[in-house]
């Protein structure tokens, strides 16, 4: 039933943020250290475990997959809900600051993915 | 009848929520076909609609949710909300291949720290040339620069001002718009398309919401793989902003120069 994938997607959901609490205090920190990352990861392991016991099926995996599929919907109506008006209101120096941030993680980024894709062919290369 | 209309838009705001952004993503992908012949991802135009109506909704009603303020469209809260975002995110875990994911685990990691030193230096920086001088306003738009989330938190812990809070999260929110923008075009540039690319894009970018709308209007499959990676973005910042970061920059700009 796809209501054990939701129900089960739900469970890793709500103990990820609730490690993710306990990790930001435990930190002293007043933020959800990577709650939604070990959701993510106790979900993956939740998938593994079900399908090497067999008590996953497939009409239960459904039941994740579709909100899986919703992502994208969600991430626009997301998008609609952004303090646009508040970004741009941060003036010169926001924009001068998040511009600069934008184009040297992209910088960075690049850098070591370029590294990644050349390090198996530049053997041969070299 | 425009009561009737109200009452009904309000009662059943998820829903309507459901319908509005149906309507908006068939028109992306009719845009995306005709008028970029698919060159532009439907997904990527429908980022940036959703954002231009964000902006309409916030000169309407001068709120802070964009679209979401305006009464007909309120349901857009709940749907695009932190709740539904990071369900549908943990959802997408169900796609991640686990030896991937390890293989490029470290990698992930350092992203992580570059990801929220590199725009620490950059925000203190600039705020620097900007002429502020005070520990407390460097690190509070340094932490601003790493997420919008940061920004305030770090702020309401060192003490500082509202405007320098304020200006934090613009900066913050800012970045995720232009994160969210520009993804898409400077996806071949960052060699955007391996399961440990975005990992490394998740973790240098920061943001959730930038990484999770940049990446599914880049390449729907590596969504989980930032994410992942992503979602430490913000509790690493927490942890190292009002601490560590804070003391290296009082040390460097000590009090009433």
């Amino acid at each position: 039933m796809p209501l054990y994938g939701t129900a089960l997607l739900a469970v890793c959901h709500l103990l990820g943020i609730l490690f993710g609490e306990l990790l930001g205090r435990a930190l002293g920190v007043q933020a959800n250290v990577g709650g939604v990352g070990i959701a993510m990861l106790l979900l993956i392991a939740a998938r593994f475990y079900g399908h090497q016991r067999g008590w996953l099926e497939a009409k239960s995996e459904e039941g994740v997959n579709y909100w899986a599929a919703l992502y994208i919907p969600v991430v626009i109506a997301m998008a609609m809900q952004q303090n646009v008006l508040k970004a741009l209101s941060g003036g010169p120096m926001a924009l001068a600051a998040a511009i600069t941030t934008v184009a040297a993680c992209a910088c960075c980024v690049s850098f070591i993915n370029r590294r990644e894709v050349v390090a198996p062919a530049e053997t041969s290369a070299k | 009848m425009e009561s009737l209309l109200q009452k009904l838009a309000v009662e059943n705001g998820l829903v309507l929520s459901f319908a509005v952004v149906g309507l908006v993503v068939l028109f992306s992908g009719y845009i995306s076909r005709k008028l970029t012949v698919g060159r532009v991802q439907g997904s990527a135009i429908a980022i940036l609609i959703g954002l231009a109506l964000a902006y309409v909704g916030g000169r309407m009603t001068g709120g802070n949710k964009g679209l979401a303020d305006v009464t007909y469209f309120s349901g857009l809260a709940l749907m695009g909300g932190n709740m539904l975002r990071d369900f549908a995110i943990v959802a997408t875990a169900f796609e991640v291949q686990p030896s991937e994911a390890k293989r490029a685990g470290w990698i992930g990691a350092l992203a992580l720290l570059i990801g929220t030193f590199l725009p620490f230096i950059i925000g203190v920086s600039i705020a620097y040339a900007f002429g502020y001088r005070d520990a407390v306003s460097l690190t509070t738009i340094g932490a601003g620069t790493v997420t919008y989330i940061v920004g305030p938190v770090t702020g309401t812990a060192i003490g500082a001002s509202s405007e320098v809070i304020t200006l934090a999260i613009a900066v913050g929110v800012f970045k995720a718009i232009l994160v969210m923008v520009t993804t898409p075009m400077l996806a071949k540039f960052m060699h955007l398309s391996t399961p440990r690319s975005a990992m490394v894009f998740g973790g240098l970018a920061g943001t959730v919401s930038g990484v999770s709308a940049g990446l599914a209007a880049t390449d729907r499959k590596l969504v989980p793989y930032g994410a992942l990676v992503a979602t430490f973005h913000t509790g690493l910042g927490c942890l190292l902003c009002p601490s560590l970061l804070y003391f290296a920059v009082r040390a460097l700009f000590p009090a009433h120069v």
